[in-house]
Parts: C-alpha cells; sequence; structure tokens
C-alpha cells in the first residue's frame, strides 16, 4: 500500500471502534520520547545536524520487525495538506508539522505506529489503538524502542534516565493518553470535579487535538504528567485503574441522564441523525458534535443500524485537511462544508442500504 | 432580556460568580453559557493561557532558585559547553538544548524535577547499549540482596553461589 492510499482512507485501526470499553474510550495511545546520544536536541541543531538524524532514523526503520510495512515520509516531501492530514488521524502533532524542513513522519500502514522524527525530541515512538488498550499500547511502542535501540544509541543517564529536550518529559519520556467521550458527566455538571480529582492524582485532561486546544463534542484527553521516578508498569497501571472508574462513572451518570432526560435525550439523538442524513453545509464543529451525539445514541441502543466503525470513519473525513486531499485541491471554507455534508450523507446512507 | 455575550438570543441562564468575596453575575442564553462554561473550564487545564513555559518560569523563579542564586551568583551567568544554551535562555523556554545541559544546569533542574514529577531519580526502564553498566549495577544490587537473604536465613551453599557470582561481576564492571 502507498502512502498516499493510507491517507486518503478515512478508517484506519484506532477508528475501527473495536477495543474494549469503546462506549467510553475512543483510543489508547502511548508516546516515547527518545535522543540520540551525542546529537544537539531539534530545537538547537543545525540543518545538517538534523539532516543526519533523519537518515540514522531511516536507517534504524530497517530492523522493526514488519519493516516491509513502514513509509519514512520527510514532511517537507508533503504538500500542507498531506502534512494537516497526518495531524488529523493523529499520526503526529501540530508542533511537528510547523516547522517541515529536516523533519520527517514513520508510518505503519496500519497506523497502529508512528514515529515523529525532530519534533521536540530527537524520535517520539506513538502506538495508537481503538478502545481502552494502554497496555497493548505500551507493549508495542516497547518493543519498537528495542528494536530501533539495536541501531541508534540513546541519551540515557543514570539518575535521569531517558534525556528530553523537555523536563516534563524527562526519566521514561512516557506519555500515556486515553481519548475519551463523557456527555454524561458534562452534562450532569461533573466533569469538572472529576478532572481536579485527577489532576490531584497526577493526570492531565485536554480538548480534543492536545494542548491548548478547546474541547469539541465532551471529548477530552486524558493522561499522564508525571514521567520520572515511576516505572512504565506503574505509570500505565495508575493510568488504567482511574480511567476503569472514569468510565464507571460516565456510564452510571449517561443512564441517570436517560432517566432524566427520557424523550428529551433519544430527541437530541435522532435531530442528529436528521441533520446529518440531510444537511447541505457542515462545519467541522457541528459536524463533530452531532457525529459524538450519534456516538452517545449507539450506546443507548437507539441506532441498530450504525456501528462505532462508523462513527470513527466520520470523525476522520469531517476534517478540513482530510476533505480537501479527497477533493484533491485547496477548498475555501463554504466548499469544504458542503463536500464535508455531502460525504457524511453519502456514508450515511451506505450504511442503511 | 437578551443574552449579555451575543445580545442576540434571549437570555436563560444566570452565571454567578465569586471571586475574591466579590460576586459578579452574568445573564447569557444557553449556547453561550454552554460555550463560556467550555472555556472557563478548559482554561483552568490546557486552555490558551495555559502554558507549561509560563510554568517553568514561575517554578524557576521560585523559592528554590532563590536560594540557589544566593548560594552561587554565577548560576545566571551559566552557559552548556555543548550547545551554548544560556540560563536565561533556558528559563525562557523551559527547554533544554542537549543532553550535556542536564549536567551544566543540574543545581537548577533537580530542584525543578522533583516539583514536576514528585521524585528525581528514574527507576523505569534502561536501554541495552546506554545503560549497560546501569543494567549490571542493577542486577548486582538485587544479587547482593539475596545473598544477604540467604545469609539469614542460613542457606549457606546458596550464599556461596551467590558470593562467587557477585566476585566475578564485580571484577568485569569494576565498581
Amino acid at each position: 500500500m502507498s502512502w498516499e492510499e493510507i491517507l486518503q482512507r478515512p478508517s484506519s485501526r484506532w477508528t475501527l471502534g473495536e477495543g474494549p470499553q469503546r462506549e467510553v474510550v475512543i483510543s489508547s495511545r502511548v508516546r516515547l520520547a527518545r535522543n540520540i546520544a551525542e546529537h544537539t536536541f531539534p530545537n538547537r541543531a543545525g540543518e545538517g545536524e538534523l539532516e543526519r538524524i533523519c537518515a540514522k532514523v531511516e536507517a534504524a526503520v530497517g530492523r522493526l520487525s514488519r519493516a516491509k510495512e513502514f513509509h519514512f515520509l520527510p514532511l517537507a516531501k508533503l504538500t500542507p495538506i498531506d502534512r494537516q492530514v497526518l495531524v488529523e488521524k493523529h499520526l503526529t502533532s501540530p508542533a511537528h508539522i510547523a516547522e517541515p524542513r529536516q523533519r520527517a513522519v514513520v508510518l505503519r500502514e496500519d497506523e497502529g505506529v508512528s514515529l515523529l522524527v525532530n519534533e521536540e525530541d530527537h524520535l517520539r515512538i506513538q502506538t495508537l489503538f481503538p478502545g481502552l488498550q494502554l497496555e497493548e499500547a505500551y507493549g508495542l511502542a516497547g518493543k519498537v524502542d528495542d528494536d530501533l535501540e539495536g541501531e541508534l544509541t540513546y541519551a540515557f543517564d543514570e539518575t535521569y534516565g531517558y534525556l528530553t529536550c523537555c523536563p516534563t518529559n524527562t526519566g521514561t519520556g512516557l506519555r500515556a493518553s486515553i481519548m475519551v467521550h463523557l456527555p454524561g458527566l458534562v452534562m450532569l455538571n461533573r466533569a469538572n470535579k472529576i478532572f481536579s480529582t485527577l489532576s490531584q492524582l497526577g493526570l492531565v485532561t485536554r480538548g480534543l487535538y492536545g494542548e491548548g486546544t478547546e474541547a469539541l463534542g465532551y471529548m477530552f484527553q486524558i493522561s499522564n504528567q508525571i514521567t520520572l521516578g515511576r516505572t512504565e508498569g506503574e505509570l500505565i497501571g495508575n493510568l488504567q485503574t482511574i480511567i476503569v472508574q472514569v468510565i464507571e462513572q460516565e456510564l452510571q451518570a449517561r443512564r441517570q441522564l436517560y432517566q432524566e432526560m427520557g424523550d428529551r435525550l433519544v430527541d437530541k439523538v435522532f435531530r442528529a441523525y436528521g441533520i446529518l442524513s440531510n444537511a447541505r453545509l457542515l462545519t467541522s464543529k457541528e459536524a463533530i458534535n452531532l457525529i459524538l451525539t450519534l456516538r452517545l445514541g449507539l450506546n443507548l441502543n437507539l441506532l441498530p443500524e450504525l456501528e462505532y466503525g462508523v462513527l470513527g470513519e466520520l470523525l476522520v473525513l469531517c476534517q478540513p485537511g482530510f476533505l480537501q486531499k479527497v477533493a484533491g485541491e485547496k477548498q475555501s471554507t463554504q466548499e469544504r462544508d458542503a463536500k464535508r455534508a455531502a460525504l457524511i450523507r453519502e456514508r450515511l446512507r451506505e450504511v442503511r442500504a | 432580556m437578551l443574552c449579555q455575550e451575543c445580545q442576540k438570543r434571549p437570555a436563560t441562564v444566570m452565571v454567578r460568580r465569586t471571586v475574591n468575596n466579590k460576586t459578579t453575575r452574568v445573564h447569557l442564553c444557553e449556547y453561550c453559557a454552554r460555550e463560556k462554561g467550555e472555556l472557563n473550564f478548559m482554561d483552568s487545564f490546557a486552555g490558551p493561557e495555559f502554558s507549561l513555559h509560563k510554568l517553568f518560569a514561575s517554578l524557576l523563579d521560585s523559592d528554590a532558585e532563590v536560594k540557589q542564586l544566593k548560594l552561587d551568583p554565577t548560576a545566571g551567568l551559566l552557559k552548556c559547553p555543548q550547545c551554548g544554551l544560556t540560563y536565561n535562555e533556558f528559563k525562557g523556554s523551559g527547554r533544554l538544548g542537549c543532553a550535556s545541559c542536564y549536567k551544566t544546569y543540574r543545581q537548577q533542574l533537580e530542584p525543578l524535577l522533583g516539583r514536576l514529577h514528585g521524585r528525581i531519580e528514574h527507576c523505569g526502564k534502561v536501554p541495552q547499549r546506554a545503560g549497560r553498566s546501569l543494567r549490571l549495577k542493577q542486577e548486582l544490587g538485587e544479587l547482593k540482596e539475596a545473598l544477604n537473604r540467604a545469609v539469614e536465613r542460613e542457606e549457606f551453599e546458596k550464599a556461596a553461589v551467590l558470593r562467587d557470582k557477585i566476585r566475578d561481576m564485580e571484577k568485569t564492571i569494576d565498581v
């Protein structure tokens, strides 16, 4: 499969919606920050040094198991739209594409593994799984890390562990995060309280696309703040234990909401379905909110013909970069709104047929 | 009454906020209230105003740094010999420039790492290559513990085996 094909398809491993606890947890992600010994970190490295780091990582990719499924993509060789799609598919970060020269993304075809080369650190190993699968995600990231180490010597200190550009990542370099959908807790005004409890437990809550973004459709990312002084197993285990409790609270809140709101909640779900099936213009914010409303409806068994996988696809499909990728050209906002509405209508019609 | 935010939709929600014993009331429509609620709530976690860099600057500027500067007034003049990062650059960005910065700024970093993580010693994964000697040391520590346990339980045959292993290992890593 070519990388072009990967960027053009709306479905990927994490959108399939097959993971455990999928009613609440959309995806689980693990990221390991690594730097290569004897090289200046990307923020202070010159072009030549950044090039050499790219070359070293490219050589190391050959060591990975299933190496043939990996694509090495220099960001400067991609179009701005392609780079945006990489962010929308959660394969890299907005900060990474901000300066594309001497930067690269390495993708595995199923989009379950990506390597970010010369982001804040020389290397960030990322794995993405659907549903609540933190241990699986860490297992795979650790395996990729081991394989790459066959070729690369990491910057490591006996006291501080893996040395990273930002002291918030020092130690394990591990950031585990889960993307959760919490309409019940938000609508019952319980989310704030839960998030402040989470912060006391060393976890951070953020909006949909990470740092500095506004929450959309009650979707949040919860991740560990601490990276030093605990083992990877402890960090993952701590997050897992707490998330299980958040899920329980959310499901309980949904039941209560259903009891309190009854038809009004059912009405919200079917109105969302009506708009998505018929609208001619949809902004991405409106589309995401409506798609997530359907997600809630699915959990309440209101929409037997829909599946989590379809909704996961729609979430990728309605992103501005992806729409332009499919259209094959740069589009105005209104053209995108029309294209978005058309693609969603079409996909929902296919599902009903 | 119209919503005080958008001046378009009728106000249906009253938001009362008390800050430092001063209470303000705002009348909003449901839409704006939700928008504002979201924003306010996100602000306290990751809104536009929240920035790790600022957090760092404030952590570094706090008492730990003041004490540090009193002890060593030259700290502000530090510069990493490897990448040239100055203390002020570090303070401004919250980012280090290379692995050597961890040595250059050790004294400033330790209180910072302590505040961020609660602990300052790594106890997780150790890489095969870069961490080879640490791996051996960890293994040696485990063997010594096993030896102590064996001695306590008077399992002298086992202890003898462990003792020989430890001696061999100490020869190879020269501790």
